[in-house]
């Protein structure tokens, strides 16, 4: 918790997870197994009814002629029967007609699993590049609006003064309302990450731009100058380094809030469509399922939000307190 | 005295002025964006076998969706100075008197919850950070930090599910079927019942981030050299607590409610779509939905004007109760 260190590589290893999706996910994220609809979780077993202990875990599935069979879990494998993309090697997987399902199936009888991977990529990289996004024109606002003050200065934080006098939903509606409605997946999710980024530049223009003409009326600032180093090298040398501890902190901070939005956005059904996985659409589905206390297994990406959510607050909050350790002001 | 009351004038003046211009470029900002976005209400009409392409021209006309941009939004900003804000598409009805209803219920929402949320937050806050040095303060601190980390969207979900499963209290709407009909007290317990798990949604997502921020500002002004010179000359800690540092604590405290009022504002856009409560909220969410353009221009800009009054009270509240900072 003090050093930060911990919960940043939980962030990081939740990324690696949803990048690593089509290898660790058993089954494509749309496949529909409609034979198991809303199956709970697979019970992986390594003990069999004779009480043998196996080192390879194993599924139980009736076979062809309705028998109860084992099927051992295959490592590293090429999953037969699968359509998608038959040169992938999957992480695990079982042979038909066992199936395994970690965290059960949808009602469209699709794998949970391999939906929160993929989803998981969506949401999470929707956060990020939503961040970036509204970080890359915030800190450049913030810095030409800081640097050179005036009537430069007055225009952009002018216009950062409307996009905060907006309550931040509805800011994000009214931008998606400019969109159109109906796209393939690929441009939903820039359309989402546009939608964002746009929305969301004020707050960290706002504050890069008072660390930058904070920064600029210091003493060793001038002094830089009036030695005679350029513009140019003022801001690389002096200002950018504290804009960047500026941009880091607040970049723990928008990613989660950002990934939330996403997936309020695909909640409302306005963001990714079906069928590609988003979590917010698979908490939708959860609460349209209001069997839920019986159908636990859907609560997954509910339960993977959460924990990236934490991970994200206990890494913003080392970040900041090294920020006040290191006496720069917000 | 009369100086100053002047001065506050003349800055309530300046809100006003700068909250219209403020308003304008919203909506000439959500107009202009709504307009140029492909597609308009009429799209899904093409679908429509039985419409021929000259009879949609003519619904498009007859909604002046074929005019000139700044024409367009010059009409509709004279019409809004008069309130009228057009006639929705998907509706067919009057916009002002719907967008109007819907934001009465909003402002109930938030202004219940505004309440519900500082009655807890100030006596929480002052608890916690008197309770800095004890077990019992460190736990309620570092509950409501945890709180913070739980995503708004699923504690509004975790409240609607519990409350469907146990069959306690309503999940959604305004009030019960027939309700209308209801009358005095009835009628009263009835939309408190119905209002209660948005209420709570809402607290439970505003609170905790204040608990923390009233907390920090009060072990600041706790810790300051005065603080520090009346326990020096033997004033005991309870009177210093609620006397030096919780007026101390005033200034960002104020400024923190006018804070809190955005984020409650914004939050009750979810909760309301959550919990089906008839705010802005569901309206502007349909409207995004069924592109139906004027919904969308008057609720957005209805949401900024309600949250620019909010903001300028709040500012103008500092103003009046701080001496140090100049009106």
């Amino acid at each position: 918790m003090t050093s930060g260190l911990g919960p940043a590589i939980g962030v990081a290893a939740a990324y690696l997870a949803v990048l690593s999706a089509p290898v660790v996910a058993p089954y494509d994220p749309t496949a529909q197994h409609r034979e198991h609809p809303l199956a709970p979780p697979t019970g992986i077993h390594v003990v069999d009814r004779e009480g043998r202990v196996h080192l390879r875990p194993f599924v139980l599935a009736n076979g062809a002629d309705g028998a109860a069979r084992a099927y051992p879990v295959r490592f590293f494998t090429r999953a037969s029967g699968d359509v998608e993309a038959p040169s992938s090697v999957r992480l695990f997987a079982v042979d038909p007609p066992a199936a395994i399902f970690l965290f059960g199936t949808d009602t469209l009888g699709r794998d949970q699993f391999s939906r929160l991977l993929y989803g998981g990529r969506i949401s999470l990289g929707a956060g990020l590049l939503a961040a970036a996004c509204a970080l890359t024109i915030g800190v450049l606002c913030g810095c030409v609006a800081g640097f050179f003050g005036g009537w430069v200065d007055t225009a952009i934080m002018g216009a950062s003064d409307i996009f905060m006098a907006l309550p931040w939903l509805y800011l994000l509606l009214a931008i998606r309302a400019a969109l159109p409605l109906t796209v393939d997946p690929g441009r939903a999710l820039l359309a989402i990450v546009l939608v964002i980024g746009i929305a969301g530049w004020a707050r960290p223009a706002r504050l890069v731009r008072g660390v930058v003409s904070s920064v600029r009326s210091r003493d060793f600032v001038a002094a830089a100058a009036a030695a005679g180093a350029s513009p140019a090298r003022v801001l690389r040398s002096h200002v950018a380094p504290e804009a960047f501890s500026v941009a880091l902190t607040q970049a723990s901070i928008l990613i989660p809030q950002y990934t939330l939005a996403e997936i309020t956005l695909s909640f409302f059904g306005i963001g990714i469509g079906e069928p590609t996985p988003s979590w917010g659409t698979m908490i939708g589905a959860m609460l349209r399922q209001e069997l839920s206390v019986a159908h636990w297994w859907l609560a997954a990406p509910a339960a993977a939000l959460v924990g990236v959510s934490l991970l994200y607050h206990a890494t913003a909050d080392a970040l900041h307190r090294r920020a006040l350790t290191m006496g720069v002001t917000r | 005295m009369s100086a100053r009351s002047a001065a506050l004038r003349s800055l309530f003046i300046r809100h006003v002025v700068r909250a219209g211009a403020v308003l304008v470029v919203v909506s000439w900002l959500v107009f202009a964006a709504t307009a140029l976005a492909p597609g308009d209400a009429f799209g899904e009409a093409r679908l429509e076998r039985t419409l021929s392409p000259d009879a949609i021209a003519a619904l498009r006309h007859a909604e002046g969706l074929d005019r000139p941009l700044l024409v367009r939004y010059a009409r509709w900003l004279q019409s809004a100075a008069h309130g009228d804000f057009g006639r929705s598409i998907a509706y067919r009805a009057p916009i002002a008197p719907l967008v109007a209803q819907r934001a009465v219920n909003s402002l109930l929402l938030v202004a219940a919850a505004l309440i519900v949320t500082w009655t807890i937050v100030l006596p929480l806050g002052v608890w916690t950070a008197a309770r800095d040095r004890s077990t019992d303060g460190r736990i309620v601190a570092a509950g409501a930090t945890a709180l913070i980390a739980v995503p708004d969207l699923l504690i509004a979900i975790v409240l609607v599910l519990v409350a469907a499963r146990s069959g306690v209290l309503p999940t959604g709407g305004l009030r019960a079927a027939g309700g209308a009909d209801a009358a005095g007290f009835a009628a009263i317990a009835d939309r408190i019942r119905h209002s209660f798990l948005p209420v709570l949604a809402l607290t439970l997502i505003a609170a905790p981030p204040l608990v923390r921020h009233v907390r920090a500002s009060l072990l600041d002004a706790l810790a300051s050299p005065y603080v520090l010179a009346a326990a020096a000359r033997g004033i005991p800690y309870r009177r210093r607590l609620w006397r030096s540092a919780l007026r101390a604590a005033a200034n960002p405290l104020v400024s923190l409610f006018g804070l809190s009022f955005a984020a409650l504002f914004s939050a009750s856009m979810m909760v309301e779509v959550v919990m089906s409560w008839p705010g802005l909220g569901p309206l502007l969410l349909d409207a995004v939905r069924t592109r139906d353009e004027q919904v969308i221009l008057a609720g957005v800009v209805l949401a900024t004007a309600l949250l620019l009054v909010g903001n300028s009270c709040a500012d103008l509240l500092l103003r009046s109760i701080d001496p140090r900072i100049s009106a």
